[in-house]
């Protein structure tokens, strides 16, 4: 006789819908609800590093923007640590690491506000270079897509970065790496992200 | 601390197919190039905490965290509850779930819902709770009805909530949606069927649980919603394997 195996089964994703935002970020559905609403603030005002902005567009594979996407941040503070039991250390004091934002209904364009993070731990001793890691749900994504937003100015760190470097086509690496643009008052980054097309975003099975 | 442990690779054969034609908005959001799969770090193992700080004690009451004192909103009155745990069967303590829902009557309060059925003053339509240390969660709210989409000409979602769940790490992240026992329009939805194995799919229908309604007030579904276990970190510091 065979021993079963028990294990449960994941629980099977479904897209997140047209009004996602109902549930996710009532405010912008034009209705206040609750007390807070979560995600709006990244880094808190304790975060030590280089305060920056990441803005973007979703993409479709028309090329159109898309208006109904929300899309979360997890990252590491200036020094590399999550604001996790096993994220490597202390945070700061109001350092979350999570954000979530929702594309502009008019524009598609979606933007917050952080720190840039420092460099992670890798899996087998080689740092990450320093990124965000991005999850993107929307009506007519059936499983939220995983990806990871790189820094231009960190091209050193990002030619050895394990991840980046686990994708075989080197030109698509450069899906990954945003751009920074020294005007205005804060160093933005754009990151554009394509769902489908001959440039498209490199997304992760993680 | 020490190190988490990494996820079980996720099983994609149980979960829906990026680009599934009959859903017809999947056609130009779905990925054409296969997904780089990625051994997880710390950034996929890792994810954020909530605590009871984030959210109101009544957050989970959605008969009563829009209704204006002394009124209620109009519809079956339900319990929705279950236990998150992974793979594992362990449970998944202190975890945020969020969920969000059409009224009774199947519309949403959401400025781009022009569905003609009215909205309710009394349902706002969303609710979180944080999971025990048993991993268990409730909500109270309206059962929601179903209602008509632009898809194929004659397209009806049946009635669900949406819901959303952490874990312990981002990898984790997951959002689906809780469907009813008996709805006869849960094998005609092409949203449903987005998933290609027929066990996947019973999972995601809540049952009715007699042995939780509270007599005279509410009829009660269990949903348990399952995340991706961790294994145990064996072995791999070990320097022959590296």
């Amino acid at each position: 006789m065979v021993q079963a195996l028990k294990y449960l089964s994941e629980t099977a994703s479904q897209t997140a819908g047209p009004y996602v935002h109902i549930g996710l970020s009532p405010g912008a559905a034009g209705f206040d609800i609750y007390r807070q609403e979560l995600g709006h603030d990244i880094c808190g005002p304790n975060a030590k590093g280089e305060r920056i902005r990441v803005t973007g567009v979703i993409i479709d594979g028309t090329g159109a923007a898309i208006k109904d996407a929300m899309l979360e941040v997890w990252q590491a503070n200036a020094d590399g640590v999550y604001a996790h039991p096993g994220g490597g250390g202390p945070v700061e004091d109001g350092f979350r690491g999570w954000g979530r934002v929702i594309t502009d209904f008019e524009t598609g364009e979606w933007t917050f506000e952080t720190v840039k993070p420092g460099k992670t731990a890798g899996s087998a001793g080689a740092p990450q270079a320093p990124h965000l890691n991005l999850w993107i749900v929307a009506r007519g994504i059936n499983v939220g897509l995983n990806t990871r937003m790189y820094f231009a100015d960190e091209a050193e760190a990002n030619t050895i970065d394990p991840v980046l470097n686990l994708i075989e086509w080197e030109s698509r690496r450069a899906t990954l790496i945003a751009d920074r643009d020294v005007l205005g008052d804060l160093p933005t980054y754009r990151f554009d992200i394509r769902l489908q097309g001959g440039i498209e975003t490199v997304f992760f099975d993680v | 601390m020490t190190k988490p442990g990494e996820f079980y690779p996720r099983n994609r054969d149980i979960h829906p197919v990026s680009l599934s034609p009959g859903y017809k908005s999947s056609v130009t959001r779905s990925p054409r190039l296969a997904l780089v799969s990625l051994q997880s770090t710390i950034s996929e193992q890792t994810g954020p905490v909530f605590g009871a700080d984030d959210i109101d004690a009544g957050d989970n009451d959605l008969l009563t965290n829009y209704a204006a004192p002394g009124q209620s909103p109009i519809g079956e009155r339900i319990i929705l509850h279950g236990h998150v745990l992974d793979e594992n069967a362990r449970p998944v303590p202190n975890t945020l779930v969020e969920i969000w829902q059409a009224n009774a009557g199947g519309r949403y309060r959401h400025k781009k819902d022009t569905y003609l059925a009215p909205i309710d003053p009394n349902f706002g339509g969303c609710g979180r709770t944080l999971t025990d240390e048993n991993g268990y969660f409730f909500f109270r709210t309206v059962k929601p009805g179903a209602y008509p989409w632009r898809n194929h000409a004659n397209n009806w979602r049946p009635a669900h909530i949406h819901v959303s769940i952490f874990g312990s790490g981002f990898a984790q992240r997951l959002i689906t949606q809780c469907y009813f026992e008996g709805d006869p329009l849960i094998p005609l939805c092409p949203i449903v069927q987005t998933i290609p194995d027929q066990n996947a799919i019973e999972q995601l229908v809540a049952r009715l649980d007699l042995n939780a309604t509270i007599p005279l007030d509410s009829v009660a579904y269990k949903f348990d919603i399952i995340l991706r276990g961790r294994r145990s970190t064996l072995f791999e510091n070990r320097p022959e394997g590296n």
